[in-house]
């Protein structure tokens, strides 16, 4: 009973809350990395060296009006931001964030569950929150989100495809689809497979910002051409679901290189013996820290770099990305069946 | 089956990229512009017409509000205007005081189009760059004149009062750190691959097409057309200062941000040597008290940061106010070559584009 209904309970209760105070807070935490990337402070007010603006923004964000426009496809309008929101928190459920580990005399795994199509099920859920953007630009009925929800739909199809094709290599190291197998599959390779497939682990960076739609490829928001592209029209809690969707949707990709790419909860170099001390270090935080690592790039590639023009981002994702991935994969899969014959 | 639509777009007044109150009406096919039309006049103040019932000195303080990023150079050629008009000998310490003064101006307001321009582009940590350093020339200013936007820094005939003791080493200073920010922003963006690709091939237009449509300053000299006031019809102290003329090649938008680029180390050049250079002497010349031109016109040129600004007063002998006043503002004339620009290229490059040709909604309108 305690097994299969109060733990499970748990532990979503605690990735649920924890994943949006860390959403949140990333809010916050790419302001002040901006900030110092600018040479300013970044939010100073509210509480010491700004901590306290998260709650303020969303006291801000919850106690504003929240508009419907005339002409808009009421229904739709609404549904936009959850279908946005609800994909990003669900992914959580099969990321693996520590190894099974003694609480109170009880096994515990530091994940949700651990089913053996995990990865395809990420790559499913997280594809549906694409759609939230579609039908927010569609369902305001009004120009800018109108074109907004056109490059979205573009880009979904260019950066899904490259995706998914190095997600397969990975597939084809591991031999499983379950992310605790994958990262086990490091384990006993001894060898974190972002230095065994490079070429994947690039592909799915430059596709994870582009999935996110961070920065260079914010092309749905374009504040400067699309003045905010398919959330123009929203306001209040409406608009807050798009951004924590955003953001919630950083942790997941950055997580999920973790996992494949990065040995997940794995200490670096898991096979040298003489770092043996870093095992010190329980499993979850390694995880923590490689998935900062990664937000902070994310933030970093924003504050350094312009944004790619629509058709330039198409062209990359169909002549250079596809093609890379596909031979990347052709290559992986040659190695594989030598290597087992 | 299939019909297609062209989908009108109203891009401004109030749109974070139209740099004010540009309202441009874009017709799209898909992404694709097929045609814009830019409405203009959100910003109408009719300083043309105020300046009739101002006297001389007035007129002064409402060309601050024209090109509001640049008003020193505006300043300066409204009164070098009335000088050429009372036919009035400025002397040099003044002359190559308003050279720093313009030069300075000009680094300032470079600063603000290469912040402005990267941020349309995407770019957004430039923007933060360019200002602070912009506001190291504000200070300068401030401690010139006492403002820091709208200066009022002239008078017709010289300055209104000398430099502060230390200023000209204080601009010295500025010159020294200015050096290694450009290069900082260089860094961020002529090379970088994303930057090339925004920019390199959109907007081209020839020399001879550019000449055609009235276009000036940068944007003329982006086409490979080396046409300058400062060179050409040298005034303040210009021609005793040694600099080029930056021109592009290829007349794209890669070409005008660099010939921008370039003219950033070409003003400072000229700052060096004007303020190593600053002669003793008085600052105002022989100035009747009552500013009173006989019967005439007159038309005067300047180069401003945004090309050239020419101003044509006629005097009618009798009033202590022009009888007609007005501005050949460069914002305006590049405005025009917008619709030219645009045309043919996406929805993500007008943006860039209306960067790229550095317009001043204050100056187009007045």
């Amino acid at each position: 009973m305690i097994d299969s209904f109060v733990i499970p309970l748990l532990k979503i209760l605690i990735v649920l809350n924890t994943t949006l105070v860390a959403v949140t807070y990333m809010v916050l935490l790419e302001r002040k990395v901006i900030a110092w990337a600018q040479s300013r402070l970044g939010p100073m007010r509210v509480g010491p060296y700004g901590i306290l603006q998260p709650v303020a923004d969303a006291v801000k964000l919850m106690i504003k009006e929240d508009i419907t426009p005339v002409r808009a496809d009421k229904w739709v309008f609404t549904a936009a931001p959850i279908i946005s929101m609800v994909p990003a928190l669900i992914v959580y459920a099969v990321i693996p964030f520590g190894p099974e580990v003694s609480l109170f005399g009880r096994k515990v795994s530091l994940y949700i569950t651990d089913i053996n199509v995990g990865l395809l099920y990420i790559v499913s859920v997280a594809s549906v929150g694409v759609y939230g953007i579609i039908l927010a630009g569609y369902a305001s009925n009004s120009k800018y989100p109108l074109l907004a929800s056109l490059r979205a739909s573009a880009q979904l199809i260019s950066y899904e495809v490259a995706v998914t094709l190095t997600l397969v290599s990975v597939i084809l190291m591991a031999g499983t689809l379950s992310m605790v197998g994958i990262v086990r599959a490091q384990e006993a390779g001894h060898m974190w497979f972002a230095f065994v497939q490079p070429a994947a682990f690039v592909i799915f960076f430059i596709g994870g910002l582009a999935e996110t739609n961070r920065a260079p490829f914010d092309l749905p928001e374009a504040e400067q051409e699309l003045t905010g592209g398919f959330h123009t029209e929203y306001s209040g809690m409406r608009f807050a679901l798009f951004f924590l969707a955003e953001y919630a949707n950083m942790i997941v990709v950055s997580s999920v290189a973790t996992t494949l790419f990065l040995g997940g909860w794995l200490r670096p170099f898991p096979n040298v013996a003489a770092l043996s001390f870093l095992d010190l270090i329980p499993g979850w935080m390694w995880f923590l820290v490689k998935s900062f690592a990664f937000l902070y790039i994310f933030i970093w590639v924003r504050a350094t770099l312009p944004r790619y023009r629509y058709d330039q981002l198409m062209r990359l994702g169909w002549k250079v990305l596809i093609p890379a991935a596909i031979a990347n994969l052709v290559v992986t899969g040659i190695v594989r069946v030598l290597l087992l014959r | 089956m299939f019909d297609t639509d062209e989908l009108v777009i109203n891009m401004g007044p109030q749109h974070p990229s139209t740099h004010g109150v540009l309202r441009v009406i874009l017709r799209l096919d898909g992404e694709k512009v097929v045609d814009c039309d830019v409405v203009i006049g959100y910003l109408h103040r009719g300083i043309e017409k105020l300046s009739e019932n101002r006297n001389w000195t007035q007129i002064i303080l409402l060309t601050d509000r024209m090109d509001y990023v640049a008003a020193a150079t505006s300043n300066v050629g409204y009164c070098e205007t009335v000088e050429k008009l009372l036919q009035l000998e400025v002397p040099r310490r003044a002359r190559y005081v308003r050279t720093i003064l313009m030069e300075l101006q000009r680094i300032a307001s470079h600063c603000l189009w290469v912040g402005t321009h990267a941020m349309d582009i995407g770019a957004m940590t430039v923007f933060l760059y360019a200002f602070r350093e912009r506001e190291l020339i504000l200070d300068l200013f401030e401690e010139f004149c006492g403002a820091r936007l709208t200066y009022n820094s002239m008078r017709v005939g010289g300055l209104p009062l000398d430099i502060p003791p230390g200023w000209d080493k204080k601009v010295l200073e500025f010159c020294d750190i200015m050096d290694s920010k450009i290069d900082e922003y260089e860094t961020l963006l002529t090379h970088n691959r994303i930057w090339l690709e925004r920019t390199k091939g959109i907007g081209v237009i020839s020399g001879a097409e550019a000449i055609g449509l009235g276009l000036c300053g940068p944007a003329l000299r982006g086409s490979g057309v080396a046409r300058d006031v400062r060179k050409d019809e040298p005034y303040a102290a210009y021609d005793e200062m040694e600099f080029d003329i930056p021109v592009g090649t290829e007349g794209d938008t890669y070409d005008r941000y660099l010939v921008r680029m370039e003219e950033f180390r070409q003003s400072l050049r000229i700052v060096r040597q004007a303020a190593k250079g600053i002669p003793e002497g008085p600052i105002v010349g022989k100035v009747p008290r009552l500013i009173k031109p006989l019967a005439g016109e007159t038309y005067h040129a300047i180069e401003s940061p945004k090309g050239e600004l020419g101003y044509f007063i006629v005097s009618d002998g009798k009033s202590t106010n022009p009888y007609r006043f007005r501005v050949r503002p460069p914002s305006f004339a590049n405005l025009q070559g917008l619709r030219r620009l645009v045309r043919g290229h996406l929805v993500a490059d007008v943006v860039a584009l209306i960067g790229s040709i550095d317009i001043v909604l204050g100056e187009v309108d007045r």
